[in-house]
């Protein structure tokens, strides 16, 4: 910031000097009150000597804790929430449609099951946004000074579409019930609709006032709506408002899949069991969804950031914050290999007799996973000892040092989404037989399709260390993604019109899920909640010593980047309290059931309560479930 | 062969490739022990994972562990597994403290080799005419105030590399130059080891200050002739 913008700021507000300054046509008669009103006020000054004002505040601090860590667990807790807030609807609202198009019943309950989190949930959202708007205010007053004169257009469409999102919400979640037959429903549906649209907004708002800190456009004419407008629409909003909807969809996936193992490692019916491990299931399929596009909209926001400014993209791919990449590797690599074991689980518990059949298909894609995580996790500098370091010539290995670039990493990074993506498929074909007569063809292509994709990520990432960087970026990268994408679009469609006259051989049994299926589950969704505290620590440390890159400096005592090892700690406290938080707004949106639940069984058991039919509750006639 | 032992084994041939295989690759060199621990927690969890993926393959891997550790009747192992019990806690214990004790050792080598450039040198471009006759002018100056220590060939091999740790850059290695603008160089040789920020180590840099030498021409005309005589392009978004 300039040093006019700065004194400007400091006298916003300076009314005194701006009416003496008005005044000045009148000097000489003002001159002479002025010194007559001096002296009646002399005995004043006594008193207002220690009230004098001074230069407005820049910062405030909270001792022992530290203004920047308060501001940094509410703002990321905030981004959970809201990460969740927004997720969960999309979840909901395609669980509604399908349950709606398809006329399966339990897509419904499940679409209910999770808007019923929505109400309490975003209460709790909104609760950590006013927190972390105040602590904004109280502690940096100057940047929020400065950020309110850029951004008040928008702050008024955000309170207006916040109006519009609370209303939305509670006529999609009261009016469940009432609205569930015919046009009724289709009116739900749309509801549901209005009420994504709108979280979307609500996200991208906010989206641009974080990335504007990144990537400032600061025009200095204009109107409020033109300056608004060109901060707003900065280098790096759209990259981050995608990579954003990706990992809400995946934070969504992810939670109801922890809520659905959570549940079915308690649960004490096969009713229930039955229930939870399809939930899971599902849970696990969104994630996954999301998490197959996710990559390539981090490397879109990456290649942004590098292209905005040469120092920024440095600082984070091969400056001090590089390690934060290998920590991100692997908790990438834990994810995608948690998902897989969760289909593979599947595959070998809920198909009875198919552990052996799939065992070899299973090694083989582990095996290749295992590989892909090795390069990605392999770092370009290595830690060793100076003796090791010695003897390698440095901290770059001669050999292995060519894994850690973004060449490697972009190749292995496309095939772990191919083996998942194809773990998927497997899952998808289990227990079914094709009898179509073209079956033999369609699997052919699909295994040929797979593997010259395969062969042609690989060429093209080794081709990328001989080519310029821009051609790699901006072609061989590319090319990748959409061969991952050709394929997906290409076996999807023919995997599905296989199964259309495929014969089922062995019925999917639900329920017959070990333990540590559900253990795995809860496992994905703490990866992907420090995945993104990892990645907001990232982002914000990325600024380095600038509240607004370039722009505002900060001139704090916290103006320096916090070290990986203490910013690990900061993202495993907000994950912890995260889940607590998660963790108590499921009970508190569960409670009403169980009280419900608990009424209804003892109605059952008195003389006057509604009789079952004999044999009707499965509950009490099923086996003892199975010991793992 | 029990699965138990099947893991350890695996974990011993991973060791041994990563020790003694990799290290005498033409052009490799022993792997520091950070990558090769990173290695052998790869292998172990795949073995994990495939080991608990059916109940069958579970009850298999688990169930010996698991009835050595609980089962009654185990006759003569019964010591054995008080042993381990008890050794088991202290071993972890003695890591702990191994890893957490005071050391006269020196510490890891982190440091950044390319940390990001002050801001006044970010935008920069090349001033100079890309021709035939700059790149050559270029490759003159390398001749006479790099090649010592770059080497003639662009490979970080020059006369006095030898006496240098870390050693100079090889600007042939397509995973150094090759992912810099040009800028980067240019605040690179300018500045010299002395103009690093702290990550980058400043004291564990021989690179002179080229600025106190060189004029900014012919800097940039040495990066031309850099890129050029080691068949490598700059990171551009055009």
């Amino acid at each position: 910031m300039g040093d006019d913008e700065v004194s400007s700021m400091r006298h916003q507000g300076g009314w005194i000097q701006r009416l003496l300054r008005g005044c000045s046509d009148h000097a000489g008669t003002l001159l002479g009150l002025a010194v007559a009103a001096g002296l009646f006020s002399l005995p004043a000054l006594v008193f207002g000597a220690d009230v004098a004002p001074a230069a407005p505040t820049e910062y405030r601090d909270i001792p022992y804790v530290g203004s920047r860590n308060v501001i940094w667990v509410i703002a990321q807790l905030h981004l959970l929430l809201a990460g969740f807030v927004l997720g969960v609807p999309m979840f909901a609202w395609v669980c509604e449609v399908v349950a709606w198009r398809g006329g399966e019943k339990r897509y419904d309950k499940l679409a209910k099951e999770f808007t019923k989190l929505l109400t309490s949930a975003y209460s709790t959202t909104a609760l950590f946004g006013g927190i972390l708007l105040f602590l904004l205010i109280a502690f940096y007053p100057k940047l929020m000074n400065y950020l309110t004169d850029i951004f008040f257009p928008s702050f008024i469409v955000y309170c207006i579409l916040f109006l519009v999102e609370t209303a939305t919400l509670y006529l999609y979640w009261y009016g469940w019930e009432a609205m569930q037959y015919g046009g009724k429903k289709t009116f739900h549906i749309f509801l549901g609709f209005m009420l994504n649209f709108f979280a979307f907004f609500i996200m991208i708002i906010p989206n641009s006032w974080a990335t504007f800190q990144a990537s400032p456009v600061v025009i200095a004419e204009g109107t409020d709506m033109a300056r608004a407008w060109a901060a707003t629409w900065n280098p790096t909003w759209w990259p981050v408002n995608i990579h954003r909807i990706i990992a809400n969809v995946v934070l969504g996936g992810y939670i109801c899949g922890a809520y659905a193992g959570i549940r079915y490692l308690s649960a004490k019916t096969p009713e229930e069991r039955d229930h939870y491990d399809w939930m899971g299931y599902v849970g696990n399929f969104i994630g996954v969804f999301g998490l197959l596009a996710l990559p390539f909209a981090g490397y879109w926001l990456m290649r942004e950031i590098y292209q905005y400014n040469q120092q920024m993209g440095i600082t984070l791919m091969g400056g001090f914050l590089s390690w934060l990449f290998i920590l991100q590797a692997m908790l990438i690599g834990v994810l995608f290999l948690g998902s897989n074991y969760y289909f593979w689980l599947g595959i070998t518990h809920r198909i009875p007799g198919s552990a052996l059949q799939y065992r070899k298909p299973i090694l083989a894609m582990l095996v290749v996973l295992l590989l892909c995580l090795g390069v990605w996790m392999t770092p370009h500098s290595l830690v060793a000892s100076l003796e090791e370091a010695a003897k390698m010539g440095g901290t770059h290995h001669p050999l292995l040092g060519v894994l850690g670039v973004m060449s490697a990493k972009m190749t292995v990074s496309n095939l772990m989404i191919l083996v998942t993506f194809m773990s998927f498929i497997m899952y998808w074909r289990a227990g079914k037989q094709d009898t179509a007569g073209w079956a033999k063809i369609a699997k052919a292509i699909m295994g040929a399709i797979l593997v010259l994709a395969s062969i042609a990520v690989i060429i093209l990432g080794v081709w990328g260390y001989f080519v310029p960087a821009i051609i790699r970026i901006n072609y061989f990268s590319t090319s990748q993604v959409l061969i991952v994408i050709g394929v997906m679009l290409t076996i999807t469609p023919l995997t599905a019109l296989l199964l259309k006259s495929a014969k089922t051989t062995t019925e999917m049994v639900w329920g017959k899920m070990p333990p540590r299926a559900g253990y795995s589950l809860v496992l994905n969704a703490i990866m992907v909640i420090l995945l993104m505290t990892l990645m907001g620590y990232a982002r914000s440390s990325s600024r380095v010593h600038w509240h607004v890159y370039g722009v505002v400096r900060d001139t704090s005592q916290y103006a320096f980047s916090p070290a990986l090892g203490y910013a690990s700690g900061i993202m495993s406290l907000c994950t912890f309290f995260f889940c607590m938080i998660v963790a108590f707004i499921f009970w508190v949106a569960t409670m009403g059931d169980k009280t419900k639940a608990a009424t209804e069984s003892k109605k059952a058991e008195l003389p006057h309560g509604v009789p079952a039919m004999a044999g009707a509750s499965s509950a009490l006639d099923a086996p003892r479930a199975p010991k793992f | 062969m029990g699965p138990l032992i099947k893991l350890i084994l695996l974990n011993v041939i991973t060791y041994l490739i990563l020790k003694f295989v990799v290290p005498n690759i033409p052009g490799s060199a022993p792997l520091p022990a950070s990558l090769v621990f990173l290695y052998l927690l790869l292998t172990t969890s795949g073995y994990l994972i495939i080991a608990t993926v059916s109940a069958e393959s579970k009850e298999e891997f688990w169930g010996p562990i698991q009835r050595f550790l609980v089962g009654d009747g185990i006759g003569g192992l019964q010591a054995l597994r008080w042993a381990v019990l008890i050794l088991f806690p202290l071993l972890v214990g003695w890591q702990t403290y191994n890893s957490t004790a005071v050391s006269d050792a020196p510490p890891g080598e982190n440091r950044t080799i390319h940390p990001a450039p002050p801001g006044e040198y970010a935008g920069l471009s090349n001033p100079v005419p890309k021709t035939p006759d700059t790149i050559q002018q270029g490759k003159g100056f390398y001749a006479a105030f790099c090649s010592p220590c770059h080497g003639g060939n662009f490979d970080g091999k020059g006369s006095a590399a030898r006496g240098f740790n870390p050693p100079p850059a090889n600007f042939s290695d397509p995973t150094t130059i090759a992912m810099l603008q040009e800028s980067y160089l240019f605040w690179r040789i300018k500045k010299g080891g002395v103009g690093l920020p702290i990550e980058g180590m400043p004291w564990k840099s021989a690179m002179p200050r080229w600025e106190l030498e060189l004029p900014d021409e012919w800097i940039w005309k040495i990066i031309m002739g850099e890129y050029d005589g080691a068949h490598q392009s700059p990171r551009t978004w055009e």
